[in-house]
């Protein structure tokens, strides 16, 4: 490091070496103006927005906070977070599955994948879902047996269908057929290469697709899967028109009593956003587990930053973290 | 079972074909034990085709092909040639070594973790002997410091080389090249021959498909110039290259020469 006098001796050395017309001459930076424009128009809009969601009354924010944390507004959060779970299980598993069949050589199994794919994928998945739930209408009875053939027990459908069933089934063949469009582009992107040289290797087909294709396929599979998961979670919203209890409609339950609809919407989208703010730091780190040794990996992201700031925050207080390890020091 | 006087690889009358196209028009050559043998020719010559038939990364349609007096990727019975099982094939295969134009390392690995993945897998060596013998590998073709690196992270030239070792990871008894200095800078090309050379000096029985005559010449044992899926001419690599028979065979040498 040189101190600015050092610099200055150097510069003024170099100016008296090198006298040529250019020497003085300092770069001006093209200005641009129109960004203070946009900036101020920005800042107008976010000032008036603030404004007035802190002074209209009708946002009730008081009301928002009374039942917050309720006991029928966490219920329904809990039944929103399993259905989530639950239904990207469901998707994950049978899509896997439907990926393999539609990859297969054997056109009967690749075909009766694809007419799937076709199916789930070009209805709405609102009808999906009320169609599961009246199942019944369909078929009373749903039996257990060999096909054409005896029957070894009879379920009334009616009773087996219940509301939450109706939302695995509905909600989760339908991800089912996103989710293997999603495996399927993943193995596609791994290079036939890997699979010659592990196969030359003496590996077996199996273990090639564990250990070289799928952890490869994962890099493409991993962050439209995270969308998914995010998506899927505010999609289950629609389960309030089959009376599931989940976050929408345990607040529907509460402002169908006391008529303060806005202030419970808005305590429902909360919850919404702070579920996703959660999954999306979840999804960065995991991403960034599966694109090691490609040298094209994306910068650090806001949330990954933001998650390991909270994350040293709690191991260690910054003052004490060495320097040379947060790469402080450049 | 190793009997020195049967060749590495025996082809008699190899044929092969994608659709109604045939690449290889009845392919007949023996590669003896510890010999560098190496096959020129121009691009879509049969020359990758047929190397890749050894191994059995493309199925023979017709003839035979032998190595080390097993067929390969077939099992003779009554008169007909059944197709072995995946198992067969693999544990053959372990046998052979390949090293591809593109290198083909696996990008999710560290070069150490490249070496010692089918020993580990494959063979069921342990892990810490299967890192010795990489890091030995690595030393032999200069890469040891390399170790924690990922494929990406290194030059062209530096790649193949651990790709090598990666194949001699299994300690194989016979090693397939494929074009493996085609992709590389023309500068990275030589670190990549010298590993060749030395492996070739320990004894390594090698079937090299390469434009690179110089390579060849010095070298190789035997030397094939295939063309439209046919052996044109073979012999010592300096008499086809120096004194070729046939107006294909002159032409091609001319162009690359």
């Amino acid at each position: 490091m040189k101190s600015p006098a050092d610099r200055h001796v150097l510069s003024t050395g170099t100016a008296v070496a090198a006298p040529h017309p250019g020497a003085s001459l300092t770069a001006v930076p093209v200005r641009h103006p129109w960004r203070w424009v946009a900036i101020f128009v920005v800042l107008m809009l976010a000032a008036m927005l603030v404004s007035t969601i802190v002074t209209n009354p009708n946002f009730e924010w008081d009301v928002v906070g009374k039942y917050f944390t309720s006991e029928t507004i966490l219920q329904g959060l809990w039944m929103t977070l399993l259905l989530t779970v639950l239904v990207m299980v469901l998707g994950i598993l049978l899509g896997i599955l439907l990926a393999v069949m539609r990859l297969s050589p054997n056109p009967v199994l690749s075909g009766a994948s694809g007419l799937y794919i076709w199916f789930f994928r070009g209805t709405p998945v609102l009808v999906q879902l009320l169609v599961w739930f009246n199942l019944a209408a369909l078929f009373p009875r749903i039996s257990v047996g060999i096909p054409f053939g005896p029957e070894f027990m009879v379920l009334d459908a009616n009773a087996l269908i219940t509301p939450f069933v109706a939302a695995l089934l509905g909600l989760g063949l339908n991800e089912a057929a996103y989710m293997a469009e999603i495996v399927r582009a993943g193995i596609h992107s791994v290079d036939e290469g890997q699979t010659e040289a592990a196969q030359a290797l003496g590996m077996r087909r199996s273990l090639t697709m564990r250990r070289i294709v799928l952890p490869q396929a994962m890099r493409v599979i991993i962050p439209p899967t995270g969308n998914e998961v995010i998506s899927m979670l505010k999609t289950t919203s629609l389960v309030s028109v089959i009376s599931l209890a989940d976050l929408l409609y345990s607040s529907q339950i509460i402002s169908s009593r006391t008529f303060q609809i806005i202030p419970l919407l808005i305590l429902a989208s909360i919850w919404y956003l702070i579920v996703t703010t959660i999954l999306t730091m979840i999804q960065s780190r995991i991403e960034r587990r599966y694109s090691r040794g490609n040298r094209r990996a994306d910068p650090d992201s806001l949330w990954l930053r933001l998650w390991r700031n909270l994350t040293r925050f709690h191991t260690a207080p910054p003052s004490q973290a060495p320097l040379s390890e947060t790469g402080g020091i450049r | 079972m190793t009997d020195a006087t049967i060749p590495m690889v025996k082809a008699e009358e190899v044929r092969k074909h994608f659709g109604r196209l045939e690449v290889l028009k009845g392919i007949t050559l023996e590669v003896g034990r510890g010999e560098v043998f190496c096959i020129v020719g121009p691009s879509g010559s049969g020359k990758s085709t047929f190397l890749r038939c050894i191994n059995h990364l493309e199925k023979v349609d017709a003839g035979r092909l032998v190595v080390d007096g097993e067929l390969v990727g077939y099992r003779e019975d009554g008169g007909k040639l059944y197709e072995l099982k995946e198992r067969e094939v693999a544990a053959k295969r372990e046998q052979i070594g390949m090293v591809f134009q593109r290198f083909n390392l696996f990008p999710h690995m560290s070069v150490l973790e490249n070496v010692i993945e089918a020993p580990i897998r494959v063979a069921g060596i342990a892990k810490a002997a299967a890192t010795e013998r990489a890091v030995q590998l690595l030393e032999r073709v200069g890469l040891a410091d390399k170790r924690a690196a990922y494929p990406n992270h290194l030059s062209g030239g530096q790649q193949q080389r651990v790709a090598i070792a990666r194949a001699l990871a299994m300690a194989p008894k016979l090693m397939l090249f494929d074009e493996p200095t085609s992709a590389l800078d023309p500068e990275l090309v030589g670190e990549v021959l010298d590993v060749m050379r030395n492996l070739a000096d320990e004894g390594m029985t090698m079937v090299v498909v390469t434009h690179e005559m110089g390579f060849a010449r010095e070298v190789g044992d035997q030397l094939v110039f295939m063309d439209a899926g046919v052996v044109v001419e073979s012999g010592r690599p300096r008499d086809v290259l120096t004194a070729p028979q046939h107006e294909r065979t002159k032409s091609f040498l001319s162009k690359v020469l």
